[in-house]
């Protein structure tokens, strides 16, 4: 099916592909259908959830481990069970990046990760109640040690 | 809104499967203890505001400004 995206124009994108989010995402939960775009290659660290719904809404998001190498999301029972999750190490984790004008002060949510299992593309936002995690992680110099 | 007085170890529930339980009374902090099926969810609300506001944030992102970034830093 065809895509009129935000950032990328026009794509074509396999039903198959779409992962659904069964609550949506906080602050956007009348969107339940979102797919992975970007490659997660040297190019660019980064990849975006882009949102099927309404073609307006995409989130950059990274491998949270890129920004802290020991980054745990544990994600609690009763979400592994909506997600359907056989083995937790294979399921996707994923943090949203708020990206202001002043890129320097860009921030990562590692607070609530993004959980995907891609064996039934099902998706969910969790809240991680275990580790010491901010909702706004400054990660500028991360990246850029990572990437530079 | 519905007002209810509750003693440690007093529950109330909602509907058909939710049961919120005063656990621990400690001065102004009250500990609650939350039975409710897996399909809903329980957040604090002040972190999950938190969260709506931040996910409304990034949704504003300019994907030129990241490109350029990342281009830049190779």
């Amino acid at each position: 099916m065809k895509l009129e995206t935000k950032h990328f124009g026009c794509i074509d994108i396999e039903e198959e592909n779409i992962i659904c989010f069964p609550e949506g995402l906080p602050g956007f939960e009348d969107t339940r259908k979102y797919v992975l775009l970007g490659k997660n290659d040297e190019e660019s660290p980064f990849r975006w959830l882009q949102c099927v719904d309404r073609p307006d809404v995409a989130f950059a998001i990274i491998d949270p481990r890129l920004i802290k190498p020991d980054y745990v999301a544990h994600i609690e029972s009763a979400d592994i069970e909506i997600l359907d999750i056989k083995e937790e190490d294979k399921a996707l984790v994923y943090v949203i990046l708020v990206v202001p004008e002043d890129i320097t002060k860009m921030t990562a949510n590692l607070k609530a990760p993004v959980i995907i299992n891609p064996f039934n593309n099902m998706g969910k936002q969790v809240v991680l109640e275990k580790g010491d995690y901010g909702i706004k992680h400054y990660v500028f110099e991360e990246l850029r040690k990572a990437g530079g | 809104m519905l007002a209810l007085t509750r003693k440690k170890g007093q529950s109330i529930i909602i509907g058909d499967g939710i049961e919120i339980t005063v656990v621990d009374i400690q001065g102004d902090q009250v500990r609650l203890g939350i039975k409710a099926p897996k399909n809903i969810a329980v957040h604090r609300k002040e972190i999950f505001i938190e969260i709506q506001e931040e996910n409304r944030r990034a949704a504003n992102v300019k994907a030129n400004v990241l490109n350029d970034f990342f281009k830049n830093n190779r």
